[in-house]
């Protein structure tokens, strides 16, 4: 017969046996990175700053993208190749994959985390699908690249479109049954972002100088045209690499954008939407991305630039910091609460980890090609 | 306009790779990893079969006024061009890993 010890030290084991197998840990604290070139993601852990898993088989990830469940435990994947793939985090396997469409550059979850949409270049448009089963439950057909998709209160979603010069939002209150509406944005829009309150949606022009704006609080007083004439006339550089409004660059009252062909960041008044400054950096900006405090805004370049990134403080208006994380500097990712940036480093097969206070490299991770890094705190997040 | 002569210099095997890198890397932001499209039109063997050899090579050190496409005069010489749409008319190889 057991003794009474030895029972519990049997018990105890079959907990640790059970956790291992289930994985049993929260989820705020892990996040994604992108292998590019090998169509593959690993699963990260932001407190360990380390990889604990692989998932392959996800097809082509050039220019992927990522949305989390709500519940922090699903990763949904939009491959360039249309194929889109729900991960789970804690298992690390491919939960569900279907193949949604020939071409597509990205997606996003609705607001209350049953719905996933992609955005398409071909067939261009956007698609709905059931959160939990990748179920096709409508699509709005657009005849057009589709760019800039973020989710709205209310199960809305703006998006942009490329060939089309247009903003639509479209009402997926009934998923089965998309209502949408129509507002002119100006030539080739390529990228749109929403305000943290999920209030102002903005689509870059590529063009033309300037900036689309549409209030969707108040939808009916139509779009209108923002920091128009930024580039006064002047002739753009060349455009190597299309830079992305993604990453909430508002801080302190004022948006933080890319300026296209040029090597600025640009700075709007978000009471007035009236040209707030421009600060000049090392490259054309591709990434502008705020800490989650808003207290420093880090920019990364296009081509031929991509190895240096700059770090704004918002408070004195000026680049305080320089770095050169690697070769190729593709994307960065801020910790939940913005103590930790990671970059990837595509040609140097790293990634790299930097405390955002002292600017310290902290440690450095092995990955093949990264480009994109995505956590888990984007769930909680309107527009990511 | 630019002569396609087929006797231009290759550029060396080095530097193919490097554009080769290039092409899979950097055009591949707009034109797709594998090539087959994105923001920027497909490069595939198939839908440039019917195109020009000197305009596409045109293209790539000029750019195309007017839409996204960028001159790559500046990193990338005329004979380089030429080399590089012969690869994407033949079918672009991958990267060596
Ligand atoms: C910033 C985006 C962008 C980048 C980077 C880019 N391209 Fe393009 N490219 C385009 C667009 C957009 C078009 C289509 C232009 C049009 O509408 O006529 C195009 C067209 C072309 C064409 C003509 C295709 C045809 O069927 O007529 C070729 C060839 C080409 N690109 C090669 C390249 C090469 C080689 C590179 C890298 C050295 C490159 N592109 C990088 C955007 C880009």
């Amino acid at each position: 017969m057991m003794t009474m010890n030895r029972w519990l030290t049997f018990l105890a084991a079959l907990l640790l046996a059970g956790c291992a197998q289930t994985g049993l840990r929260g989820t705020g604290d892990l996040g994604v990175v992108v292998e590019r070139a090998s169509g593959r993601i690993a699963i990260v852990d932001t407190t360990a700053k380390s990889i604990i898993a692989s998932v392959h088989g996800l097809g082509d990830l050039s220019h992927a993208s990522v949305v989390f469940s709500r519940d922090g435990r699903y990763a949904y994947v939009f491959g360039r190749d249309g194929g889109l793939s729900k991960v789970d985090l804690l298992l690390a396997r491919i939960d569900k994959r279907v193949m949604q469409a020939g071409n597509s550059i990205g997606g996003a979850i609705s607001q209350d985390g049953r719905l996933v949409v992609a955005q398409n270049y071909e067939p261009g448009g956007i698609k709905v699908f059931d959160a939990d089963t990748l179920e096709l439950l409508s699509e709005v057909p657009a005849q057009s690249k589709v760019v800039g998709l973020a989710d709205l209160s209310g199960n809305r979603f703006a998006y942009a479109l490329f060939d089309k010069g247009e903003i639509w939002i479209s009402d997926l209150a009934n998923p089965r049954d998309p209502k949408t509406q129509k507002y002119p944005a100006g030539q080739q829009p390529y990228d749109g972002l929403v305000t943290p309150d999920g209030r102002h949606y903005m689509a870059g022009l590529f063009g033309e100088d300037g900036i689309a704006l549409l209030d969707t609080w108040r939808p009916e007083l139509g779009s209108r045209k923002i920091l128009e004439h930024y580039g006064k006339g002047q002739e753009k550089l060349p455009v190597f690499k299309m830079p992305h409004l993604r990453g909430w660059a508002v801080a302190g009252g004022k948006a933080y954008l890319p300026a296209i062909g040029r090597h600025e960041v640009l700075l709007v008044d978000t009471a007035t939407w009236k040209e707030a400054g421009r600060i000049e950096v090392k490259g054309q900006p591709v990434f502008v991305m705020a800490r989650p405090d808003g207290r420093q805004v880090w920019v990364n370049f296009a081509f031929p630039d991509n190895g240096w990134v700059q770090v704004i403080d918002t408070l004195k208006g000026e680049v305080v910091q320089t770095l050169q994380p690697g070769k190729a500097i593709l994307h960065m990712e801020f910790t939940p609460r913005g103590e930790q940036v990671w970059l990837s480093a595509r040609d140097d097969n790293l990634v790299s980890i930097y405390d955002t206070q002292s600017f310290a490299r902290l440690t450095t991770l092995q990955a093949e090609s990264p480009s994109g890094i995505f956590f888990t705190s984007r769930a909680a997040r309107t527009g990511f | 306009m630019i002569a396609a002569t087929a006797d231009a210099a290759e550029p060396d095997s080095a530097r193919q790779r490097e554009l080769v890198r290039l092409v899979r890397q950097d055009c591949g932001s707009c034109h797709g990893m594998t090539l087959k499209g994105g923001l920027g039109l497909p490069l595939t063997a198939e839908a440039l079969r019917d195109k020009p050899f000197d305009g596409l090579v045109a293209t790539v050190v000029y750019g195309r006024p007017g839409t996204a496409m960028p001159p790559w005069k500046t990193m990338i010489s005329e004979n380089e061009a030429e080399w590089i749409v012969r690869q994407l008319m033949q079918g672009f190889p991958e990267e060596a890993r």
